[in-house]
C-alpha cells in the first residue's frame, strides 16, 4: 500500500508544483449538478486525446452555481472552458471581454451539446399528489430549488413556471408574476447551487418537491433509490440549453486554445453524447436519443425565444435590478 | 488598549538590540496581512454610502440573520459559562483517573477543523445518527434548528472559557479558602463568596471571547444549520451568500457589522483581562 | 495539588465531588468525545478497503498535499512574526504597545469569512489591486497565494499569543546581562531568549499548524474550488459531501481529525516540558 501511495502522492505533488505542465491541463468551470457527468466524460476524452495526439492531459473541474462561476471567472478564476447551463452566464463573460460575443457560432446547436428541462422530484408515493406547476403554488406544498441569483438552474425554474402561468392566464404577465411569487413563497431555503438544493431535499429531508434539471432528478432518484423518490415531469416545461465556450482570453494565455476547442467539439461525438444521455440529459444525436427514449418521458417544451423573445428581453424584463424577479424573490 | 496607559514611561536608552527590526517586522506583517485587507473592507463600506448601508443591514433578512446569530451565540455562551466553569473546576480541584485525558479533550475544539466538527455533529444528531435516533422520536430535532447552531457554536468556543479560568483557579491562594473553612463556611458559601469573586474577571473574559468566536463561526454551522432564511441563517453565511451573488455591497455591509461586533467584544475582553490581571496581583 | 484536600469536607462534599466529576466526564464524553469517535465510525462504516480507496483517491491526496504546502509556508512565517512581535512588545517599552497587542489579536475575533471577503475586495480582478495584478499577470485569488494569505490572516495571533506572556514574565535581566558581557543581538536571542521560550514557541507552532490545516470559511471564499488544484482538505470534505459521497467525506475528515489528535499529543508532551 505504501509504494502506490507514495507514487500517487508524488504525482499529485508534481501536479501542484508545476504550472509548466499547463499546456496539457484544462480547467473546466461548470454548473453545480454536472459533477457526475464530467466525472464520466473526462477520462474518456483523456483516452481519446492520448490516442489521437499521444499526449496525456488532466482536466480540472470546478463546480458551483452557473452565475456564481461566471462571476468567479470575472474575478480572476482562470477557466479555459466553461460548460454552463445558461447562455446569459456566457454573455456576461463576453461583456467582460473574456471571450468573443459570437461564441454561439463556434459550435453546432448554438454551442449547446445537450439540453434538459426543469422537472420535479417528489417523496415516496407522491403523498401530496404533485403533478404540475400549479401544485407548486398550493399553500400546503413546500418547494425546494436554488437561489436564482446564483444558479442558472433556478432561473430556468423561474422561467418555466412563468411560461406555464402565461399560458394559463392568456399572456397576462402580472398574473403570471403573482403565480410565480406564490411558488417562491413556498420555498424555505434558496441554496446557492443546484446540488445544495438537492442535499437540502434528499439529505436534510426538507420540502415536498425538488425542482431541478430532469438530469439531476434522474441521477438523484437513482442515487437515493432507498428513499423511493419519484420523478415527475410537468405538462409543459422550458427547453434548457447547456451552452459551452472556450474562455479565449484565458486559453490563449495558458496556450490551451487548441485542446479546449477539441474538448468542446468532442462533446458532440456519439461516444460523448451516449455518456451524456446515460446521465439523464437529452441530446441532439438522434441515434443516441432513440437508445435512451424510455428513460426520458414525453414533454411539451417551449423555448426562451418563443415565450420571452430571447435572453436580452429576459434580462431586461426579468433579471435586471428592479425587474420581475426582484418582485418575486422578496424573501431574499 | 488599556494596558498602554499603565506602562512605565519610555526609557531614555534602549538596552536590548533588535527593537527596530522586531517592531518593523511586526508592523509590516500586521499591515500586509491584517490591516490593508481590513482597510479594503472599510473602504468598500464607505463607498456604499450611509443610506444604502442602512437599507442593507436593516433589511428583514439581515436583521433576522443578526438576531439568530446573537441568540444562538448567547445560548452557546450561557451553556459554556456553566460547562466551562465546571470543567475548569473539576480539572483543577479534583484528582481522578483519566483526568489528563479529559484535560486534553478540552483542546479538541481548538485543534479539530470546524468544518469537520460541523459535519460530525450534523450526522450525529440527524435522524439516523447516534444521538438523533434517541432525540428524534422524542420530538427534539437539533439539526437544522437554532439549537443546532448554538451547539456548534458551543462546541467550537468552549476551550476559551476553560482555558481562561483554569490558570486563575490554579494560582488562587489556598489560604483564603482555608480561612473560610476554619470559620465554618459551607462549601457552597466558600465557592460563592471566596472562589467565585476571584475568578469572576477571568470567567467573564473567557465568556466574552467565546461569544465573539461564536458570532464569527461559520464552518461548523453551515452543515448543521439548514441555512433557512429567517429561521436558521446566520450573519456570516448571509455575507457569504451575498458574495456568491456578487452583491459586494451587501457582503461588505454585513461583514462590517460583524467586524464592529468583533472589535467591541475584543475591547471588552481586553478590559476584563486587564481587570483580571490586576485582581490577580492584588489578591497575591 | 495541595489545595485538593481543602474541598474534602466531611460528608456531602465527597458526594458533591463525585457528582461534579461524573457530570464533567459524561458531558465531555457526549459533547466532545462522541463527535470525534463518530468521524471514524462513519469513515470506516464500509470497511478498510473503501476507506483506503477514499484516502488514496488522487483528488484527496492532492487536497492533503495542498493543505500541507499551505501549512509549510504559513507556519514558519507565523513563527517569525510571533517571535518578532513578542520581542518588540515584551522586551521594549514604546507608546502604542497596548494597541499593538490588540491589533495582533484582531484575527481571533474576526470571522474567517470576513477575512476572505477583505482579501477578495483587495486582490480580486475587480478589487482595489485587481487591475494592477491583472496587468502584471499575477494570480492571487483562486490560487495558492490567496489560500496562503487568508490562512496567514486567520492564524496570525497563534504564536505571538503563546510566546508573548512568557517573554513578559521572564523580563529582560538575562538579556541585559548578556549585553554587558558583549553579546550581539543574534547571540542574545539564540543563547539566552530562545532556550527560555522554545517550548512555548513549539506549542504555538503546533496550534498554528492545526488551525492552518483546518481553516475552512476564509479559504472557501478565495479558493475557487478547483478539484485537484485549489481544493484544500477541509474544502474537499465539503466537496465530497456535495458529491453525495458521505463516507468519502468522513474519510477525508478522519485525516484532519488524525492531524488534530497528533497536534494534541505533541501539545501534551510540550506542556510537560514547559512545566518541567
Amino acid at each position: 500500500m505504501t509504494i502506490p501511495f507514495i507514487r500517487t502522492a508524488l504525482v499529485a505533488a508534481a501536479l501542484a508544483a508545476s504550472p509548466a505542465a499547463a499546456q496539457d491541463s484544462l480547467l473546466n468551470t461548470s454548473y453545480d449538478v454536472a459533477r457526475e457527468l464530467f466525472e464520466a466524460l473526462n477520462p474518456v476524452f483523456a483516452d481519446h486525446w492520448q490516442e489521437t495526439t499521444g499526449r496525456t492531459i488532466t482536466i480540472d473541474m470546478s463546480h458551483g452555481g452557473s452565475s456564481r462561476q461566471a462571476r468567479a471567472i470575472l474575478e480572476g478564476l482562470r477557466a479555459d472552458i466553461v460548460t454552463f447551463n445558461q447562455e446569459t452566464d456566457i454573455d456576461v463573460l463576453a461583456a467582460g471581454g473574456l471571450l468573443s460575443a459570437d461564441w454561439r457560432d463556434a459550435l453546432p446547436n448554438g454551442a449547446s451539446p445537450w439540453y434538459s428541462l426543469p422537472a420535479f422530484l417528489v417523496r415516496d408515493g407522491n403523498p401530496l399528489n404533485i403533478q404540475d406547476w400549479d401544485d407548486l403554488a398550493r399553500a400546503d406544498v413546500s418547494v425546494i430549488f436554488p437561489n436564482p441569483r446564483t444558479s442558472g438552474n433556478a432561473r430556468y425554474t423561474y422561467l418555466a413556471a412563468f411560461a406555464y402561468a402565461l399560458e394559463q392566464n392568456d399572456g397576462d404577465e402580472d398574473a403570471a408574476e403573482a403565480f410565480v411569487r406564490a411558488i417562491f413563497d413556498n420555498v424555505p431555503v434558496f441554496d446557492t447551487g443546484g446540488r445544495g438544493a438537492t442535499q437540502t431535499f434528499a439529505e436534510r429531508n426538507i420540502g415536498d418537491v425538488l425542482v431541478t434539471f430532469e438530469a439531476e432528478t434522474g441521477g438523484i432518484a437513482a442515487a437515493y433509490a432507498d428513499q423511493g423518490l419519484e420523478r415527475i415531469t410537468p405538462s409543459v416545461s422550458l427547453f434548457a440549453a447547456f451552452p459551452v465556450a472556450v474562455v479565449s482570453e484565458v486559453a490563449e494565455r495558458n496556450g490551451t486554445s487548441e485542446l479546449a476547442t477539441a474538448y468542446l467539439e468532442w462533446l458532440y461525438t456519439e461516444d460523448a453524447q451516449r455518456i451524456v444521455a446515460q446521465n439523464y440529459y437529452r441530446v441532439a444525436d438522434e441515434g443516441v436519443s432513440a437508445e435512451f427514449a424510455d428513460q426520458l418521458p414525453d414533454v411539451r417544451l417551449v423555448t426562451v425565444d418563443d415565450v420571452f423573445g430571447g435572453w436580452d428581453a429576459i434580462q431586461e424584463n426579468h433579471f435586471a435590478e428592479g425587474a420581475r424577479l426582484d418582485n418575486v424573490f422578496v424573501n431574499q | 488598549m488599556s494596558t498602554a496607559t499603565f506602562d512605565p514611561p519610555i526609557r531614555a536608552k534602549r538596552v536590548l538590540p533588535g527593537f527596530t527590526l522586531s517592531l518593523g517586522t511586526t508592523l509590516l506583517y500586521l499591515t500586509l496581512i491584517v490591516l490593508i485587507p481590513v482597510a479594503a473592507l472599510i473602504l468598500k463600506g464607505a463607498e456604499i454610502g450611509p443610506d444604502r448601508f442602512w437599507r442593507i443591514i436593516s433589511s428583514p433578512r439581515a436583521v433576522a440573520a443578526f438576531q439568530i446569530t446573537l441568540t444562538a451565540a448567547a445560548i452557546a455562551t450561557v451553556f459554556n459559562a456553566v460547562y466551562g466553569l465546571l470543567m475548569a473546576w473539576v480539572l483543577v480541584r479534583y484528582d481522578f483517573p483519566g483526568k489528563r485525558l479529559l484535560d486534553a479533550l478540552m483542546d479538541v475544539p481548538f485543534a479539530l477543523p470546524t468544518a469537520v466538527a460541523g459535519l460530525s455533529l450534523t450526522a450525529l444528531f440527524s435522524a439516523n445518527g447516534w444521538f438523533g435516533t434517541v432525540l428524534h422520536p422524542a420530538g427534539i430535532p437539533v439539526v437544522y434548528t437554532i439549537w443546532g447552531i448554538a451547539m456548534a457554536m458551543a462546541f467550537t468556543s468552549v476551550p476559551f472559557v476553560v482555558r481562561t479560568v483554569q490558570p486563575v483557579l490554579e494560582d488562587m491562594d489556598p489560604a483564603l479558602e482555608q480561612a473560610a473553612v476554619t470559620l465554618g463556611a459551607r462549601p457552597w458559601a466558600i465557592f460563592s463568596r471566596v472562589v467565585f469573586p476571584a475568578i469572576l474577571p477571568a470567567w467573564l473574559a473567557g465568556c466574552t471571547t467565546a461569544f465573539a468566536r461564536s458570532l464569527g463561526e461559520f464552518g461548523a454551522i453551515v452543515f448543521i444549520a439548514g441555512n433557512l432564511p429567517f429561521k436558521t441563517e446566520i450573519a456570516a453565511l448571509l455575507a457569504y451568500i451575498r458574495l456568491e451573488e456578487f452583491d459586494y455591497n451587501g457582503a461588505a455591509a454585513i461583514a462590517l457589522v460583524l467586524l464592529g461586533f468583533a472589535l467591541i467584544l475584543l475591547l471588552v475582553s481586553n478590559l476584563l483581562q486587564f481587570w483580571a490581571s490586576r485582581y490577580h496581583e492584588v489578591s497575591r | 495539588m495541595t489545595v485538593t484536600t481543602l474541598t474534602h469536607l466531611p460528608g456531602q462534599s465527597r458526594r458533591g465531588e463525585r457528582l461534579l466529576i461524573g457530570l464533567a466526564v459524561s458531558l465531555s464524553l457526549l459533547f466532545i468525545a462522541a463527535p470525534l469517535a463518530f468521524i471514524f465510525a462513519r469513515a470506516f462504516s464500509r470497511g478498510w478497503e473503501v476507506y483506503a480507496a477514499n484516502i488514496l483517491h488522487p483528488m484527496t491526496l492532492h487536497a492533503i498535499w495542498l493543505t500541507t504546502i499551505t501549512a509549510i509556508i504559513v507556519v514558519p512565517l507565523n513563527v517569525a512574526f510571533g517571535i518578532a512581535a513578542a520581542w518588540a512588545v515584551a522586551k521594549h517599552r514604546f507608546p502604542g504597545r497596548g494597541i499593538l497587542v490588540t491589533m495582533i489579536e484582531i484575527p481571533f475575533s474576526i470571522s474567517p469569512i470576513i477575512a476572505g471577503i477583505c482579501y477578495l475586495l483587495l486582490y480580486g480582478r475587480q478589487g482595489l489591486l485587481g487591475p494592477w495584478l491583472q496587468a502584471n499577470d499575477l494570480q492571487v485569488m483562486f490560487a495558492l497565494p490567496g489560500i496562503v494569505l487568508v490562512t496567514m490572516f486567520v492564524t496570525a495571533p497563534f504564536v505571538a499569543r503563546e510566546v508573548l506572556p512568557l517573554m513578559q514574565a521572564q523580563g529582560t535581566e538575562q538579556e541585559e546581562a548578556a549585553v554587558t558581557l558583549g553579546a550581539n543581538g543574534w547571540q542574545i536571542f539564540t543563547r539566552v531568549t530562545l532556550p527560555n521560550i522554545k517550548w512555548a514557541l513549539l506549542y504555538g507552532a503546533v496550534l498554528c499548524t492545526a488551525r492552518a490545516v483546518g481553516e475552512f470559511g476564509g479559504v472557501s471564499v478565495v479558493s475557487g474550488n478547483i478539484r485537484g488544484q485549489t481544493n484544500t482538505l477541509p474544502l474537499h470534505v465539503e466537496l465530497l459531501f456535495n458529491d453525495l459521497n458521505a463516507v468519502g467525506a468522513f474519510a477525508a475528515a478522519s485525516t484532519l481529525t488524525l492531524i488534530a489528535i497528533v497536534a494534541l499529543l505533541v501539545k501534551a508532551v510540550l506542556e510537560g516540558r514547559k512545566a518541567g
